[in-house]
């Protein structure tokens, strides 16, 4: 191999007077962010259509399966530059400009990221609560439970610690898709990474960094959620379905 | 207390449920048999409407529970149902499950419902087991729980929804002794239940259904000397001979 090593350039000044290892903290908490913010989001819309698609209403089925179905279907990538580039043109003049000039890119990117995920926590969520024997569910309502108090204290605590292990793959996943966040902008690990090896060539040693920042990131996540999963499982239940019709 | 009247049911073109007619008053315990498929269990459902129905009408203590305007939520935290799978919440701890509904839909305390749950806990004798999780006690015990978990609702009424049929016949007794109690209490309960023995002991009616229809609706000793329809007859001679 004639590969010239050199691991001290990171700390050698780039043009705007930074280190290349600011490079890389900068895209690493930018990757964090857009990742953290898109999960919040994707969490509280996908249980929210989750539970939707199991409700006894038509139309807030429907509407829950259409947008799984259109947000599933659609490449990440070609969404971000649709909410980039072709929403601010459908919408009313003057919002179309404040979303292309104002608004940050980093809450269009959280959006775009956000919603995708949400199509695909969604479906998670339903399978959980669909798991669930229908006696619970009329168990909750014998006792004088509304719908709504069915799915908060009943379906939904036992859902969540069904889909738990599928939730994390989903977490883990958000890290490593916010990457296609660079191509609309946002300076996040994978931008700095690739204007990194166009200043330096030393691809070797910056892929190495890189990789490492996405591994640990994803590698927190799962222990996080690990974490998570040990606290709260439940005495003596073994998961499954015990079904009353 | 429970008046249901012509009440017919479909699945789609599929009729599960026609033309009911009967009345469970004050203080009565009336049994609701018959053969698998014979809509006892949806019949029940339907008393505190857990399933609609098309036709007809059930009143429970004067209300309408098919009227729109009823409101549901308050209806049933007044009638206490037990399932056939106990249905305890599998996440909480033997407490809770007595409490939450105290808490969430009555508004009381969660001491004063945690007081009140534990007291009935007491009863159907398992007060050592409050801390526990559903999945550490046996079926005869869950289900024990869940009649307690419906009794610290202070019902009117008690449904039981065959609570004895999933679970192991050395387990049978330590329930039904708990249903037979709550009888001679004088607690108003419409059974769905295959447990004969227990329907001579306790019940004042007895109704047997099949095909969706109530076929027989007599006293206990009318109904255990001579039905009157053949198909009760051939499914108590199957039932009580062996």
């Amino acid at each position: 191999m004639n590969y010239h090593w050199d691991w001290m350039f990171f700390f050698q000044e780039t043009d705007d007077g930074l280190k290349y290892y600011d490079w890389i903290l900068s895209g690493l908490g930018w990757t964090t962010a857009v990742s953290l913010a898109s999960l919040a989001v994707a969490l509280l819309l996908g249980s929210v259509l989750g539970v939707m698609r199991t409700t006894p209403r038509r139309w807030l089925v429907g509407l829950g399966d259409a947008y799984v179905d259109v947000f599933r279907n659609v490449p990440l990538i070609v969404q971000l530059f649709m909410w980039f580039f072709v929403v601010p043109e459908l919408v009313p003049e003057k919002l179309g400009i404040w979303m292309k000039q104002d608004l940050p890119y980093i809450v269009t990117a959280v959006v775009g990221l956000g919603l995708y995920t949400a199509a695909r926590i969604a479906e998670q969520v339903k399978a959980g609560i669909n798991s669930l024997s229908r006696g619970q569910r009329n168990a909750g309502l014998a006792l004088g439970f509304t719908e709504w108090q069915t799915y908060r204290y009943v379906r939904l605590p036992m859902a969540y610690r069904i889909v738990l292990p599928a939730l994390t793959s989903e977490a883990m996943n958000i890290f490593k898709n916010s990457a296609v966040t660079y191509a609309v902008g946002i300076l996040e690990l994978y931008f700095q990474y690739k204007q990194i090896i166009e200043k330096t060539s030393q691809v070797l040693e910056i892929t190495i960094v890189v990789t490492s920042c996405y591994f640990v990131l994803a590698f927190v996540m799962n222990r996080l959620l690990a974490f998570i999963e040990a606290r709260t499982r439940v005495p003596g239940l073994i998961v499954g379905t015990k079904g009353d019709k | 207390m429970i008046e249901i009247q012509n009440v017919s049911k479909w699945y789609g073109s599929f009729q599960v449920l026609t033309d009911c007619t009967t009345r469970v008053d004050k203080g009565e315990v009336v049994v609701v048999c018959g053969p698998s498929g014979s809509g006892k269990s949806t019949l029940i459902k339907c008393v505190n409407a857990l399933e609609p129905f098309q036709k007809g009408s059930v009143v429970v203590d004067g209300i309408a529970v098919e009227d729109p305007k009823t409101n549901l939520p308050k209806l049933r935290s007044r009638v206490g149902m037990v399932f056939q799978h106990f249905e305890l919440f599998p996440h909480m701890t033997i407490t809770d499950n007595l409490a939450i509904a105290q808490v969430k839909v009555l508004g009381r305390s969660r001491d004063e419902a945690v007081e009140r749950g534990l007291k009935l806990l007491d009863r159907v004798g398992l007060k050592a087991h409050a801390a526990k999780f559903p999945g550490q006690l046996s079926g005869g015990q869950q289900q024990r729980v869940a009649i307690a978990r419906a009794l610290a609702m202070d019902p009117i009424c008690m449904l039981f929804d065959e609570p004895t049929s999933a679970l192991d016949p050395e387990m049978i007794n330590e329930v039904l002794d708990v249903m037979v109690q709550l009888a001679q209490e004088g607690m108003t309960m419409m059974c769905v239940t295959h447990e004969m023995g227990f329907a001579r002991k306790v019940a004042n009616r007895v109704i047997f259904m099949d095909r969706g229809a109530i076929v027989e609706d007599a006293a206990k000793e009318e109904f255990f000397g001579q039905p009157r329809s053949e198909r009760a007859q051939t499914f108590l001679a199957k039932i009580l001979n062996h």
